[in-house]
């Protein structure tokens, strides 16, 4: 062990170390991360921008486009609007049971996405009890696109208020509570008060919920029937070409979901920067 | 820690100004009974249905206990390799500037935001025998896709930053006070890791690799691409259930579904409760 530098102050920064240990996660994530990253879209134009061109124009594949974002169009508002819900009663109210509610959130995340979508055959699918009561009116959602948009929701439900309910309880209750007692309605308190305080963490979590919903593969696979132009999302359409041994056309149709999860990452330095911004401004204060 | 608690509770009780709880609440128990509790009513009706002996038939068949085993192990490396490489991670986004730090750090969220089938895919392509990462790999003799190792590989790479999230806010918190002191008493960088730096650490570790583990557990589409699913060898819990959906041997698949949602939602709970009162610990000191 080389002897100590008075001046350092603390471990890991002695230039030897500081470098080893920066280069090594680097290498690391170039390994790990970047390569598969870049790999994507080599793979996709690998036979040049005519052919990728043309496997996107496919038929079968715009339809999948085309599913896949009404399915998101659905889910991200429904979503929207009960994390908005969630994050304002667990942070600005106490009542039993408050820990429990934040628990049974998580559960989309502890829960096989093969799991979510056997949970809503059984239970809307022609055998289940709500199933065979829609059946007899005529009623078909499993290997439908209702299936896929209930499924999708209950993947990506904790997105929204997951990054809502940290930066609410920081914030506090100060600012609304003045607003009320200054004679403001609920929606005035809502849109004046707190909309501006959350959106950006609220914008970043629609486009988390956005991008998990347009990607959503296990429990989707369950219940769309995999019926090619009619219930094929984006993510079921790459598996089938890539099993199709259309590795290109896989990767085309993969690249763009690829696009959609660098544009979501953009995103999300971009509110990061701007709350720590934000958050410079007050201390400055 | 207790008085700190007792004091906070002691405080006069804040008298409620705000509005929206009646709706806030309401709205956000009528969604979770809907979309999370609902559908699981269906699989408690269908397993209740089998006999204890078929159900136990079912769930201890050979081949699905091959697949619990293959997943728990899997799942298991994986994330005691993401522990390591998240805690490097985190330690080099806390402690260093370096250009390319904030593209770093947006890059860990990346598997988050990739749809999981253009993971797999991906990382199938790249380890297989003829991929950029397998060719290199089969010179040393080691063959990684259509392998257990695969498996790993996928579940490590889909729950990369659940480590890394959990343990970066409680480094940046740090007080650099009792590092100082250590090293000034003259202790090496790598005691005053071990003796100060880890003690306050672990909690938010074990936690990440918690959720690491709990999503490896489930993880499907990531999976399936690259394990090569041979029955007894790399077969996971997930695509058993699929495989048992495919057959329409329902009452398999939803008892092999009740063994997964068991497990996880316990792992949930736990990690939960665990997490609840390290956090205690933490603030109130």
């Amino acid at each position: 062990m080389a002897p100590k530098q008075s001046h350092q102050q603390r471990i890991g920064d002695r230039p030897a170390v500081k470098y080893t240990l920066i280069t090594l996660t680097l290498v690391l994530t170039a390994v790990l991360l970047v390569v598969p990253l870049v790999s994507i879209f080599q793979k996709a134009f690998i036979d040049g921008l005519a052919v990728y061109w043309q496997s996107l124009a496919d038929p079968d594949t715009l339809h999948a486009i085309w599913l896949t974002l009404f399915v998101a169009l659905l889910t991200v508002p429904i979503n929207l609007v009960f994390g908005v819900m969630l994050a304002w009663s667990v942070t600005r109210f106490e009542f039993p049971g408050r820990k429990l509610l934040m628990t049974l959130m998580d559960i989309p995340f502890a829960v096989s996405p093969v799991v979510a979508g056997l949970l809503y055959l059984l239970l809307y699918g022609n055998n289940g009890w709500i199933g065979a009561w829609l059946y007899e009116h005529d009623l078909q959602l499993m290997f439908a696109w209702p299936g896929i948009v209930m499924v999708t929701v209950f993947v990506t439900c904790p997105f929204v208020a997951r990054e809502l309910i940290p930066l609410m309880q920081q914030q506090g209750r100060e600012d609304e509570e003045a607003a009320v007692i200054l004679g403001a309605s609920g929606w005035q308190l809502f849109r004046r008060v707190t909309l501006p305080n959350i959106k950006w963490a609220l914008l970043y979590g629609v486009i988390l919920t956005n991008a998990r919903a347009v990607g959503e593969f296990g429990a989707v696979s369950v219940v769309s029937g995999n019926i090619r132009g009619e219930t094929n999302t984006l993510p079921l359409h790459v598996q089938l070409l890539y099993e199709d041994y259309q590795a290109t056309a896989a990767f085309a149709s993969a690249s763009l979901l690829a696009a959609i999860a660098l544009l979501t990452l953009i995103f999300k330095a971009f509110v990061e920067w701007r709350q720590e911004r934000a958050h410079r401004a007050e201390t400055d204060h | 820690m207790s008085t700190s608690l007792n004091a906070t509770q002691r405080k006069p009780r804040h008298k409620r100004v705000l509005p929206g709880l009646g709706l806030s609440l309401g709205s956000s128990l009528f969604f979770i009974s809907l979309i999370l509790l609902l559908p699981m009513t269906g699989l408690v009706m269908q397993t209740a249905q089998m006999s204890w002996a078929d159900y136990w038939y079912v769930i201890t068949d050979e081949r699905v206990v091959a697949s619990y085993q293959v997943t728990v192990w899997a799942a298991l490396l994986a994330s005691i390799f993401n522990g390591v490489f998240g805690l490097l991670l985190a330690w080099v986004l806390v402690r260093y500037e370096f250009p390319g730090k904030r593209l770093l750090d947006a890059l860990v969220d990346l598997p988050f935001a990739l749809p999981t089938a253009v993971a797999g895919i991906t990382l199938a392509t790249l380890y297989a025998e003829n991929g950029w990462y397998g060719s290199l790999l089969a010179e040393l003799g080691i063959k990684v896709a259509y392998t257990p190792l695969g498996i790993i590989v996928a579940m490590s790479f889909t729950s990369i930053p659940f480590v890394v999230r959990t343990v970066q806010p409680v480094l940046e918190e740090l007080s650099p006070e009792e590092e100082e002191a250590g090293i000034t008493l003259g202790a090496s960088d790598w005691s005053v890791f071990r003796r100060i730096i880890m003690p306050s650490l672990w909690p938010a570790l074990v936690t990440g690799v918690a959720l690491s583990f709990t999503r490896s557990l489930g993880e499907f589409g990531a999976v399936i691409f690259i394990a090569g699913n041979m029955p007894y060898v790399s077969e996971i819990t997930s695509l058993m259930i699929f495989v048992r959906l495919q057959e329409f041997d329902f009452p398999a698949a939803s008892a092999i579904a009740s063994v997964v949602l068991i497990v996880s939602l316990v792992l949930l709970f736990a990690i939960n409760i665990w997490q609840a009162r390290y956090l205690k610990r933490l603030h109130g000191r």
